[in-house]
């Protein structure tokens, strides 16, 4: 019987949380997975051991998983994995892994999986504003978005075995170029407060990096604010042409709520909306919405938040 | 002299609204355009030329519906067009399986696309075209800047990462700082005068077929509050009710 893989999510050479969510989603499909830790040290597998549910470990140990090469990534997988449905997380970067693997097995890729019945995979299309459901008749690779498939429970200790690998890198890193901030970027931030152009002015943005600090959050922007301001740089967008982002909490300010807006952020799972138009469209779309100026409201917000987190 | 190649595929108009018909989308009554991102990656396509020289060749894959956004990207600039004829929906290994055995008969040095189509997100072509190649690829390229090799600017963990890329590769492209040129009115006539290359391939049997399409699950009502001091509540409620902080 052909098994179904996990490849660990890894981030700043660590196993990230979410690889305890694509072990529930693989589990949907119907076994134990085996868990793929591409690693330069086999030290890294342990952070996948305590999360129950999968039935081994492999710790996939090669240079190659210094830097990120979609190439020599996809080989050096590959070389390891058994045959099977292979899942991975909706990431960036593992999507792009993930269309590499399936393409180097003459396989399928389905992408941004939310939810999976039997070999029924269903995935936002058109921005989210639809669903499709495909059925798998082979193997493939699928991702899986993240903040959707509950955590398989800590507390395991499954086996590691470290394998050594290798691959043909392809593409070389020159240089990495931090970002000034310290902050989040909106494509790693488990909450994300954004501001629109109802913020007034560029400046005001302080008042969500303040409460972004307060919540170790990212500040993103709607395409209005990058757009009219310089100094919002495209890399805060979120939207259509901007980032799609899946944090626990997003918190609309002075955002109308456009759909090329919600493209990017309607499949967060809380939303908050600050808007002074009580028919914002956000507002639809919102868990807590509330009917204010932000210049009203954040100050409440963060005192609030400041006290609590205190 | 680079043969540059720029894939493009035509998405209903972002700002459309999408209804169901049965349990299928129905799109008969939307506007058709090409995919924003993959204008950011004729761009590319149209620098890499003014860099390096060249030509720079347009691909779709579709009916002949879709020469609409052959066209289009004629009025861009590009200098020659090709629509891989194909009326079924193709999965993605069937996809890249004749996108690659087309590249491949056109010895090009550099294949750019957008980050993912407008309609399915997914992102997978390009990548998944480069494996099949055998080449180089990025993914997500915010700037590109030509020379023997490319050097490609993507985003990464805690800021972005240039890399050194041998050609032949794909990249695919997000929009960066780029502004798009808009086809003038030369372009345009020369666009309909244009003649679309048709050619056909085989393509596998696809394994991933679908279903069905949905409307998305409707969120329950959320709650809502007059009035900035709700923020107090609405804080408490994100600890005590939503577990998110
Ligand atoms: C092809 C295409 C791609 C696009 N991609 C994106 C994308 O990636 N991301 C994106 O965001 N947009 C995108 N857009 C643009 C999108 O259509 C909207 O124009 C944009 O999202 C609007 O931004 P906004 O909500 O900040 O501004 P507006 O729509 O102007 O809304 C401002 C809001 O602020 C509120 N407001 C004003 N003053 C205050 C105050 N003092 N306190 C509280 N609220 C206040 C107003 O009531 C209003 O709702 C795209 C459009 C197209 C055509």
């Amino acid at each position: 019987m052909s098994e179904t893989i996990v490849i660990a999510e890894i981030v700043k050479g660590a196993v990230h949380s979410t690889t305890a969510e694509l072990i529930t989603a693989a589990q949907a499909l119907g076994s134990q997975p085996v868990v793929i830790v591409p690693c330069t040290d086999a030290g890294t597998a342990d952070g996948a051991s305590e999360m129950s549910g999968a039935s081994r470990i492999i710790a996939a140990k090669s240079d190659v998983f210094a830097n990120y090469d979609a190439a020599g990534w996809a080989a050096a997988i590959d070389a390891v994995a058994p045959s099977g449905v292979i899942v991975a997380s909706a990431s960036p970067q593992s999507k792009d892994l993930a269309a590499r693997i399936a393409a180097r097995r003459g396989i399928s890729v389905v992408q941004d999986v939310v939810k999976i019945d039997g070999h029924n995979l269903t995935s936002p299309i058109y921005s989210g504003k639809a669903m499709q459901t495909v059925a798998l008749s082979g193997d493939a690779v699928l991702t899986v978005r993240p903040n959707v498939f509950d955590a398989a429970p800590s507390g395991g200790s499954t086996e590691i075995s470290v394998v050594d690998t290798t691959g043909d890198m392809a593409t070389a890193v020159q240089e990495f170029m931090a970002r000034a901030s310290s902050r989040l970027d909106v494509a790693e931030a488990n909450i994300i407060i954004s501001g629109g152009r109802g913020m007034g002015s560029p400046d005001n943005f302080v008042h969500l990096e303040s409460i972004a600090d307060t919540l170790g959050a990212a500040v993103g922007a709607s395409r209005a604010a990058v757009d009219t301001w310089e100094s919002i740089p495209h890399s805060m967008q979120v939207g259509q042409t901007g980032k799609t982002v899946n944090p626990n909490l997003y918190i609309a300010v002075g955002i109308s709520g456009a759909i090329q807006h919600l493209a990017g952020m309607r499949s967060s799972k809380y939303i908050v909306a600050i808007n002074k138009d009580a028919d914002a469209p956000i507002f639809q779309h919102a868990d807590y919405g509330i009917v204010a100026t932000w210049e009203e409201a954040l100050p409440v917000l963060q005192s609030t938040l400041s006290s609590m987190m205190a | 002299m680079s043969n540059i190649i720029v894939l493009v595929k035509q998405v209903p108009d972002t700002n459309a609204r999408i209804v169901l018909s049965g349990d299928r989308v129905d799109l008969s009554a939307v506007k058709k355009v090409m995919s924003p991102y993959d204008e950011f990656a004729v761009e590319t396509a149209l620098q890499h030329r003014e860099a390096n020289g060249g030509e720079v060749t347009a691909i779709t894959v579709g009916d002949a519906g879709a020469d609409k956004v052959l066209k289009d990207a004629k009025a861009i600039g590009v200098d020659h067009i090709v629509r891989i004829d194909s009326s079924e929906s193709l999965d993605s290994n069937a996809l890249q399986t004749v996108l690659a055995s087309v590249v491949k008969s056109m010895n090009a040095n550099v294949v750019y696309c957008g980050k993912s189509a407008a309609d399915t997100g997914a992102g997978s072509t390009g990548p998944g075209l480069a494996e099949r190649l055998g080449w180089a690829s990025v993914s997500n390229s915010i700037s590109v800047s030509f020379g023997e090799q490319l050097s490609v600017i993507t985003p990464s963990a805690g800021g972005n990462a240039r890399y050194n890329v041998p050609l032949p590769a794909v990249v695919s492209c997000d929009k960066g700082d780029m502004k798009v040129r808009k086809p003038n009115v030369k372009g345009i006539m020369q666009a309909k005068r244009a003649k679309v290359d048709v050619q056909t391939v085989d393509a596998p049997a696809s394994t991933v077929s679908v279903v069905s399409h949905s409307m998305p699950p409707a969120k329950p009502a959320g709650k809502s509050y007059e009035g900035g001091a709700a923020a107090a509540e609405v804080a408490q409620l994100l600890r005590d009710e939503a577990n998110v902080i």
